[in-house]
């Protein structure tokens, strides 16, 4: 009647996952009960749960991300203890236990905590760059958003129901076949990944649409911002990269469920081909995380710095190069496979070659800081700390992408160090950037600066202190995914690494308490005018935070920093250009769509797992159903009135007068 | 855009080849396109087809990866049944001239679309449901036979390709049939609106792709399968 | 498929020893000199070892040379150019230079140019696959990976052991490579190369210890709840002292290993204690990547399957 689920599925044998899930489950219980005897309930479900706002939807993002990171966080925490105390001593988890922890930690910090985290900051950022409204596709985008929700309960759920993989955030097979892996962790897995999937690659269609066919008024594509070129090369690469992955883990999942035998040992499977073909996504995925994060430092950069980004050209062809060398690397994350010589020596080449393109673009953040007036607020503290760490990690990465090299460093903690060092230094860093960065025009204030700096210089040093001993350890033959070793050499270097990760916690909690605090002092932070730090691009010339339609008129734009014009202009004139011509402005309706496709899509994904096949057919059926119900309402806009876009736009208007009269005088620096 | 020289030397500013020829900024309404993506925001329907013509492509991506998968797997067969012993070419033939046919209905129901003849539009739509539910039965009859014989998906790494790849299209063109009728309905009950326009076109448009990816599966499937 | 390369590496002593105190001075100059002696891959013990790790040095020198101006630059300016320095010219419309974007663009290019040039001759020098040259004549073991032990077959001495790799110093080894199950890779630091181990294929490896030494060897893919113990010791001795183990454990009280044995040893187990099998059956290593021996069963009981160190009766 219930597949494979049984009340064994509950671990109530083990008291880590029990006790974590249950504290989750209460605290989940708890802020619910609040929200409901609060009366919140209508304003989350009107304002946000069925919201199809392209700034609200970004919020929900990052709020995803940022939980799913302290989840990953918490898993690394576990991984670091357990390795400081596993020298010749069977320490605190069991395998059992610790390779579901690895696996977690590393499918987690990917899918839920850094994929979220910049397409949070594309979702808030880019119509209000290009000079839109929204997105192409509005209820499309709130559906993406549930169904990456979607994925991560799945892959949280399978900490009390059940387990999680226990084959790494890659399940190669043959390991991860039913013979080898017969439980539903793997399942979990494949569904919770098969899911959120659908919704990332929905939102690539939507923003490829968006970034090409709706900017702006004389918007060219060489007057766009870096960031939405960064978000266009990114989303591309999601449309193009992600069905590889729908693919081979349905591949996998026919294997394991109907008895194929796409990867098994036996019947002519090949385990080879899911090599290629996992990493035939896995490499552009890294791409498509760190290519958004290059975008929030060219506009982060010039703007603490009171100066245009360096070489704008250079880097829209740096960041093109970078999309497409990006799908001729794969192969350098096994170059040990055995493929020969010349096939192992081409892909070393190619994938040096992609350092060129990286290089570029930090050249050119570097002479964007020359000649500049350098404000070291948080978000820019964030981006010289990024500078620093990616080139390091970057260096280590061409190291390896020499064969001869990677036959002695393939899957040590060296390769750990490497991609925490590009992927935390690059796009945790940028996330982290874009957050204090944007944060202001969210919300209507900004984050506590003090907490800012703390969470930034903590979480530095922490980095440095985890991983730079792993990068030693590595060097000293210590592969990865141990639960237990008993090497003395390698001993000390865990050691540090376990203490550095404390570091790092203490960022962590500089970042929440930073939250905590800017919430509870909002008022003092507050952002009166829209631009709380002289930004250069088109966002900083709405309030804080945008009205529903972001722009009373679409902006007319002339140049390459539209905005940084328009503000010259009007401080050199004195005055704000005249009132426009206010007209209706029509958007789209929220919708539940997203919220109830997802609630039969996390059905369906729990009834796949323990093959309740009723189950399953319910949730399909109910999903369709919910598809026609949406295609068939009359009124899918609403109009707000012409008077109301005026009333909301003088309000701007008179903020920026009040600033103006205040502030800038004719010839002062800007 | 300000002209002041902070360097000597050539200065780019003065220079900008994106300055539109009559002097002004560049602004919506232009009667000709410049290529250069100033004309604003594209109108909805544009912005539709487009963003479905992307799906489609990933779609592609997608099969590629069983395509691919299939390459390496064709000869696979473990002792088991290969494509030259299973494949009937007038099966496939008939299968072909089924969706075939049903991707000119498809375009036949587009021309009465343009011309608002609900009545022609339905008829139309309903025969290429109908051959489009043809081609499954006779794809379900084929796979049936296979698995009747032994040869069913478990058997070898190249059955489990073949039934992969063309049951993901099966699939496809189930999802198809399926909107099919949901566009039916709809074209029925609330006429030719905009929208509706719209989302027959984007049924056009996928239907006529899963023809041509029909096309590239009976090549590389069955054609170069039986020659083996 | 695999072509037997026509160039194998110079006579191993010399050039080895050359390289090796390239390796050497390279180290020393380094940071990383105190890891020299510590074991791993900065301390190679082996002509394959010597040449990876200073290929990687000499990557990581050559990045080093562009890098570290990119680090001083960066703080430079973001330090000097403060907006409390009075004295830093601000120059707010200097957003392009032709001439830094040359240089931009090809210093990286020249890097990576001479760098492809590293890789080319060294992914086809370091191939796994390429032999070794020696006055010494090879060894051939045949390796087998477990669920979560290691099977080490020595074809010509009819012997095998698990967990434990006996070799004669100063010989190449040639390694035959395949898995009962799942994806492993062998890997032993201080000698170099590691391949992919993977059920019904073969790969091979080279490799030679130029010192008597007990040398740490692990899996470095993770196959399982056991993996943690799937390490190793490959021992090298004297070729004299090669002859009479070998010998030892012909004459030995050691089980035999027979295909049945076989079926027995590809059950689950963990932390399996070294020990030798006095002969082997001769058709095994080609009946496992026939795969005429079906591959290793999965777990039997409970989440890993069996822990402990059960060992095959027989």
């Amino acid at each position: 009647m219930l597949g494979k689920l049984t009340w064994q599925a509950i671990p109530f044998d083990q008291p880590i996952p029990l006790v974590a899930g249950g504290a989750v489950f209460l605290v989940l219980v708890a802020v619910i009960i609040w929200i409901i005897v609060k009366g919140h309930l209508p304003y989350l479900w009107n304002e946000w749960i069925t919201s199809v706002d392209h700034k609200r939807i970004g919020v929900m993002y990052m709020l995803l991300s940022l939980l799913m990171l302290l989840r990953g966080f918490i898993d690394g925490l576990m991984m670091r203890s357990q390795q400081a105390l596993a020298f010749r001593a069977p320490g605190y988890l069991p395998p059992e236990h610790y390779d579901q922890i690895f696996s977690a930690h590393g499918t987690i910090m990917i899918f839920f905590g850094a994929m979220p985290m910049m397409i949070g900051l594309m979702n808030f950022v880019v119509p209000l760059q290009l000079g839109v409204r929204d997105v192409a596709f509005p209820t499309l985008n709130s559906t993406s958003f549930w169904l990456t929700a979607t994925g991560a309960l799945l892959v949280n759920l399978s900490l009390v129901v059940g387990e999680f993989a226990r084959t790494g955030w890659l399940p190669y097979p043959p390991l991860s076949e039913a013979q080898y892996t017969p439980g539903v962790g793997v399942d979990y897995y494949i569904w919770a990944l098969q899911i959120s999937g659908v919704g990332t690659l929905l939102t690539g269609v939507n923003f490829v649409t968006t970034i090409l066919k709706i900017r702006a008024p004389g918007m060219s594509y060489m007057r766009m911002p870096v960031f939405c070129w960064t978000a266009l090369a990114s989303n591309l690469l999601i449309v193009a990269a992600f069905p590889v992955l729908t693919a081979t883990l349905a591949m996998l999942a026919l294997d394991r469920y109907l008895g194929f035998h796409f990867f098994t040992d036996t019947a002519g499977g090949n385990q080879m081909m899911f090599v290629n073909l996992i990493w035939a996504w896995g490499h552009p995925e890294v791409y498509i995380l760190v290519l958004p994060a290059f975008g929030v430092f060219s506009e982060v950069i010039p703007t603490f710095s009171g100066k245009p980004l360096f070489g704008y050209r250079s880097m829209v062809a740096a960041t093109l190069f970078i999309c497409l060398v990006s799908f001729m690397v794969w192969l350098h994350h096994f170059f040990t496979m055995g493929a020969g010589g010349d096939v192992n020596a081409v892909f070393g080449i190619a994938t040096s070659i992609i350092a060129v393109g990286t290089g570029v673009k930090i050249y050119n953040w570097i002479f964007t800081m020359y000649g500049g007036r350098i404000r070291f607020d948080a978000p820019m503290l964030w981006s010289i700390g990024f500078i620093i760490t990616f080139v390091i990690g970057g260096m280590t990465g061409v190291m390896l992408a020499v064969p001869p090299a990677d036959f002695e460093l393939h899957n040590s903690l060296f390769l750990v160090a490497h991609f925490h060092n590009v992927i935390i230094g690059g796009v945790v860093f940028g996330g982290f950037a874009g957050l204090t960065y944007w944060f202001p025009k969210a919300f209507g204030f900004r984050l506590h600066e003090g907490w800012g700096k703390a969470a930034f210089w903590f979480t530095l040093a922490g980095f440095y202190a985890t991983f730079m001993p792993l990068y030693v350890a590595g060097l000293l033959g210590m592969t990865r995914r141990l639960q237990e070793y008993d090497v003395a050499a390698w001993r000390p270097w865990v050691l540090a690494a376990g203490v550095g990760v404390l570091i790092t916690l203490a960022g962590a909690v500089c970042q929440v308490t930073q939250l905590v605090v800017s919430i509870r002092r909002r008022d003092e932070l507050r952002d009166e005018t829209g631009d709380p730090w002289n930004g250069r691009s088109l966002e900083w010339s709405t309030a804080s935070p945008p009205p529903a339609f972001n722009y009373a008129v679409l902006p007319n734009v002339h140049g390459e920093e539209p905005y940084w014009e328009i503000k010259r202009r009007t401080i050199e004139a004195q005055h704000l250009a005249p009132e426009p011509d206010y007209k209706p402005i029509e958007l789209p309706r929220n919708s539940p769509t997203g919220f109830i496709t997802a609630f039969f899509a996390t059905i369906t994904g729990f009834a796949l797992i323990w093959q309740i096949w009723w189950m399953v057919g319910l949730g399909l059926v109910a999903a369709y159903a919910v598809f026609v119900i949406f295609a068939w309402r009359d009124k899918e806009e609403y109009e707000v009135p012409a008077e109301e876009v005026a009333a909301i736009d003088r309000a701007r208007r008179s903020a920026r007068e009040q600033w103006l009269a205040a502030h800038a005088q004719v010839g002062e620096q800007v | 855009m300000s002209v002041s020289q902070a360097l000597p030397g050539p200065h780019r500013r003065d220079m900008d080849p994106y300055l539109i020829r009559d002097g002004h900024g560049g602004h919506g309404g232009r009667d000709y396109p410049t290529g250069r993506g100033e004309g604003g925001p594209a109108p909805r329907n544009v912005v539709v087809a487009y963003g479905f013509w992307i799906f489609i492509l990933s779609d592609i991506i997608m099969f590629s990866a069983f395509f691919a998968a299939h390459a390496v797997l064709a000869t696979a067969t473990a002792g088991g049944p290969s494509g030259r012993e299973l494949f009937d070419p007038t099966h496939v033939a008939l299968e072909t001239t089924c969706l075939l046919l049903s991707s000119f209905t498809c375009g036949l129901s587009a021309v009465a679309t343009r011309a608002r003849d609900l009545l022609w539009t339905e008829v139309a739509l309903l025969v290429t449901g109908l051959l489009g539910a043809m081609f499954l039965v006779l794809e379900c009859q084929e796979f049936a036979s296979f698995v009747a014989r032994g040869a069913s998906p478990e058997r070898s790494a190249f059955l489990s390709s073949f039934f992969a790849v063309v049951g993901c299209h099966g699939l496809h063109v189930t999802a198809g049939l399926l909107w099919l009728g949901t566009m039916m309905a709809q074209v029925c009950v609330k006429g030719f609106r905009p929208n509706v326009l719209r989302r027959l076109l984007c049924f056009n448009l996928f239907w006529h792709a899963l023809d041509i990816i029909w096309v590239a599966l009976f090549t590389i499937v069955y054609l170069l399968g039986l020659g083996r | 498929m695999r072509a037997n390369s026509a160039q194998p590496i110079c006579p191993a002593h010399a050039v080895s020893r050359r390289v090796r105190s390239c390796l050497r001075t390279a180290v020393r100059i380094s940071p990383l000199l105190p890891l020299g002696a510590c074991g791993g891959i900065l301390d190679p013990q082996g002509p394959i070892g010597d040449s990876d790790g200073l290929i990687m040095l000499n990557a990581l020198e050559i990045m080093l040379a562009i890098v570290m101006p990119t680090l001083v630059a960066a703080l430079l300016f973001a330090w000097w150019f403060r907006a409390s320095n009075t004295r830093a010219r601000y120059l707010p419309n200097f957003d392009y230079s032709g001439r830094l974007e040359l240089i931009v663009w090809a210093i990286p290019l020249l890097v990576i140019l001479f760098l492809g040039g590293v890789i080319w001759i060294g992914s086809h020098d370091l191939d796994p696959y390429k032999p070794i040259a020696s006055r010494n004549a090879p060894l051939n073991v045949q390796v087998v990976s477990l669920d979560w032990k290691w099977l080490f077959i020595y074809p010509d001495q009819h012997i095998a052991t698990v967990n434990q790799l006996v070799v004669p110093a100063n010989t190449p080894i040639h390694f035959y490579l395949t898995s009962a199950s799942v994806m492993n890779v062998f890997f032993v630091p201080q000698l170099g190369s590691m391949i992919y181990a993977m059920n019904g294929m073969v790969s091979q490896l080279w490799l030679e210890a130029n010192h008597q030494g007990n040398y740490y060897g692990e899996s470095s893919q993770f196959s399982g709840d056991g993996f943690s113990g799937m390490h190793f010791t490959m021992r090298a001795v004297a070729p004299a002292d090669f002859a009479s183990w070998v010998q030892s454990v012909q004459q030995g009280r050691g089980p035999t290993l027979d295909l049945t044995g076989y079926a027995t040893l590809e059950k689950q187990s963990q932390n399996v204690q070294p020990y030798a099998y006095r002969s082997v059956d001769p058709s095994l290593f080609r009946a496992i990547t026939a795969r005429t021996v079906p591959p290793g069963p999965g777990p039997q009981t409970g989440p890993g399957g069996l822990r402990g160190h059960p060992r095959p009766e027989g």
